[in-house]
């Protein structure tokens, strides 16, 4: 069979113009495809990185904007299984201008002592570690997060509190590199706590433990709830990475709304391929009367038709996947949402899977029409008029 | 002299199959974007009816929303002698003390439950939603664990039926009544006698809001500036109407997605229109030699083959429009990054989101046809007539 592929080939170039515009669209609608592939895929099915892996959240059962009494920490820290556990706040607050969404980045309060241990892909220099530690007004900013803030080591910065009734008047100790993604700021939750009126001081609203092995991740998450499930308060405790899916999750139905965007462009697909292979056959009845005289069979006549589809398809999934790449750096830059999306990249996987639909829709979808050019016969063939 | 409309409406007819595809192409395309338009608009519409136009939102300065907002009855007692204010029928200072918390309860499509808000108000809070009807049931009675809730909670989460009863707090709370708000978000509340919710959540002598309805509007510019200017309050105290308007950025996630997807989609479909036409053309190369000798000038060619790829686009718009049309009114929920809570909206299908979904079907029609149309233009009489 390969060695009609210089046909085939050919084919696929007797009409330039209608190859590019049918590669081109077919290429955009298999780089949303590969879009939307990469984020369902980095969401649900992609490995956890080890060192979230063993990381939890807890928080008040009701609601992240609720809060529970500080000693419940010292409580999770004691159960089976649990490593560590530090403070995990969020200041909320506005810095500069509140319109400028690049202004807005997570912040969180934490022990600085532990955030090394619990989060041990934080790469910070020895000497910018020990001044963050000794200054309890210090913060230190990931090196993207510096880079669009214009921040450098030794700069202050002022936040406005809103959940809290205070301003942070803060000092960068250090500039910290993170494979999982770079965009927080953290800062000594001491500093908030002691300037809080009596009745907030003793409350944490999250707090992130470290477990002790991957395997008992499961139980020790739900060994902490249930120390806790006769108590006025109760706890939600779930892995870093449920707890980014599940505040993703209040944007919406997400699944639902990835698969129908993928079902709307694969139909999409379908009708480009089986359209643009529609018309080529239509306007080669002839040559194929021709095939025909010079002994070609329908299969072979069959294939070499599927066979410039196939052509198509993968000139599409790959201007497509290269595209489709693009966007992925595109909105690793825009704002984190969670850490899948700061670390979005088409893996192995979701390249096959893009080959793959694109070849599995054009071949579906031309199968008509080939099937249609098969069955001419030789006096058809040659009696049609161009 | 001008082409027929009728040879452009018979020649889509005659290439029946690859019409209908390249419509369907665009019509994918016209969906999608029709479906986040209307979800925009849902979300507007739902935050453009919430709030009185004479209703002020007092909070602690520098809160963003009720919930992380904290104001003390000192504060409310000082602001009820406030100028500009107006009168119950009991000739009563329309103020009204709010508590707001948000409480988890499970929905139908999500067994760990989504969070809901719930709202302590006096006789005076419910006075001042004069909108809000009761639907079925009765209303709460003060004094006791009872709560109503807006229709739309009833119709989202099983366990609010009236007569039903919920653990919020540290007690079991009974509903009593169902309420209609119209549009409003109070749909999406459960309301309660201030004392009892502050109390059950050990809020004794704070709250979250004060909600003020000025006598005119004179008096609500006049009252703003009085309360924000007042340092011992130390409150920021806005329109209601820009409190909820500040609201719509909800769901923008949502609105840039379907953006993006409907743009790379178009520029898709408009390639795909282009072949279509590109193909139209060769096809009928010798009838515009014929049509050419007949007399008609390129420009009139020029026209009709754009007119026929417009045609074909717009076909593609009304069974995109068709096809989405089922989901108007389709209520779903999402959550207020401003309250940390679900509010149900309906999907909302108007003439506006129809006209700009044709728009974008014609634009995708004009972009695919334009160069085609001009090849076809372009050609000689005399080779149009020899050619095929």
């Amino acid at each position: 069979m390969l060695r009609f592929f210089p046909l085939v080939w050919k084919n696929t170039l007797r009409n330039p113009r209608r190859t590019v515009l049918t590669v081109s669209s077919l290429a955009l609608s298999l780089c949303l495809l590969g879009l939307m592939m990469a984020i369902y895929y980095a969401f649900y099915v992609s490995e956890t990185p080890p060192a979230q892996a063993l990381r939890l959240l807890s928080r008040n059962r009701v609601s992240l904007t609720m809060s529970f009494p500080s000693f419940y920490m010292d409580r999770i820290r004691k159960t089976p299984g649990v490593k560590d556990a530090m403070p995990w706040q969020w200041f909320g607050g506005t810095y500069k201008d509140a319109r400028d969404p690049k202004n807005f980045f997570p912040r969180f309060g934490v022990d600085p002592k532990k955030l090394f241990v619990i989060y041990p892909e934080i790469k910070l220099p020895e000497d910018q570690k020990a001044t963050f530690l000794a200054d309890r007004l210090g913060c230190i900013v990931g090196r993207p997060l510096a880079q669009t803030l214009g921040l450098h080591v030794g700069d202050r910065l002022t936040l406005m509190g809103d959940i809290y009734p205070m301003n942070l008047e803060l000092t960068v100790r250090g500039i910290y590199d993170n494979e999982l993604g770079a965009e927080t700021m953290f800062f000594h939750w001491d500093y908030v706590r002691e300037a809080l009126p009596a009745a907030r001081k003793d409350v944490l609203s999250t707090i992130s433990i470290l477990a002790e092995s991957p395997e008992t991740v499961a139980r020790t998450t739900s060994a902490i709830d249930e120390q806790f499930r006769n108590a006025t308060i109760q706890m939600r405790t779930e892995t870093e990475r449920a707890f980014g899916l599940a505040f993703l999750g209040m944007l919406g139905n997400v699944k639902l709304i990835l698969l129908s965007i993928c079902a709307a462009v694969t139909f999409t697909i379908m009708l480009v391929a089986g359209n643009t292979m529609a018309m080529s056959v239509r306007e080669r009845v002839r040559e194929i009367g021709i095939l025909k005289t010079l002994g070609f069979r329908r299969g072979q006549i069959l294939s070499l038709i599927l066979g410039e589809a196939a052509v198509l398809s993968i000139l599409g999934s790959c201007v497509g996947g290269l595209l489709a790449s693009g966007l992925c750096t595109l909105i690793r830059g825009g704002p984190a949402l969670n850490n899948q999306i700061k670390t979005l990249s088409l893996q192995a996987p979701v390249v096959a899977a893009i080959f793959a639909a694109g070849l599995g829709i054009a071949l579906t979808s031309s199968l008509f029409p080939a099937w249609r050019a098969s069955q001419v016969t030789i006096l058809e063939g040659l009696r049609a008029n161009e | 002299m001008k082409i027929p409309l009728a040879y452009n409406l018979r020649n889509l007819l005659v290439r029946r199959g690859t019409t209908v595809m390249t419509a369907l192409g665009i019509a994918l395309t016209v969906a999608v974007l029709v479906t986040t338009m209307a979800l925009a608009e849902g979300l507007n519409q739902l935050f453009s009816s919430s709030g009185n136009p004479r209703h002020i939102l007092v909070m602690r300065k520098g809160s963003t929303a009720e919930l992380t907002s904290l104001v003390t009855r000192a504060m409310f007692q000082d602001i009820k002698f406030k100028n500009g204010i107006a009168r119950s029928k009991g000739s009563e200072p329309m103020v009204s003390l709010e508590f707001v918390t948000v409480v988890n309860l499970p929905a139908v499509d999500n067994p760990e439950g989504n969070n809901v808000t719930l709202r302590g108000i006096s006789p005076t809070g419910l006075e001042m939603r004069e909108g809000m009807k009761l639907e079925s049931g009765r209303w709460f009675q003060q004094g006791r664990t009872e709560i109503v809730v807006g229709k739309s909670v009833a119709q989202r989460y099983p366990g609010a039926k009236v007569g039903a009863k919920l653990r919020l707090g540290r007690s079991m709370w009974e509903v009593a009544g169902v309420v209609d708000a119209g549009t409003s978000s109070s749909n999406s509340e459960m309301f309660g006698d201030l004392n009892q919710v502050a109390s059950d959540y050990d809020r004794g002598e704070t709250a979250s809001a004060i909600l003020v309805r000025a006598q005119d509007e004179v008096a609500l510019a006049a009252l703003i500036n009085d309360l924000g200017a007042d340092r011992k309050l130390n409150v920021v105290a806005q329109a209601e109407t820009d409190y909820f308007a500040s609201q719509t950025s909800t769901g923008n996630v949502l609105r840039y997605l379907g953006l993006l997807v409907s743009v790379i989609m178009a520029v898709g479909s408009a390639f795909a229109a282009m072949n279509t036409m590109y193909a139209a053309v060769a096809r009928r190369t010798k009838e515009i030699g014929t049509l050419r000798v007949l007399g008609f000038s390129r420009r009139s060619i020029l026209s009709s083959f754009l007119l026929e790829s417009l045609f074909l686009a717009l076909l593609g718009g009304l069974m995109g429009v068709a096809l989405v049309l089922p989901i108007n009114g389709f209520t779903t929920g999402i959550t207020s990054m401003t309250t940390f809570s679900e509010v149900a909206f309906s999907l909302r299908i108007t003439p506006k989101v129809i006209a700009t979904g044709m728009a974008f079907a014609a634009l995708m029609g004009a972009l695919g046809g334009l160069f085609p149309a001009g090849n076809a233009a372009r050609k000689q009489i005399l080779s149009a007539l020899r050619e095929g």
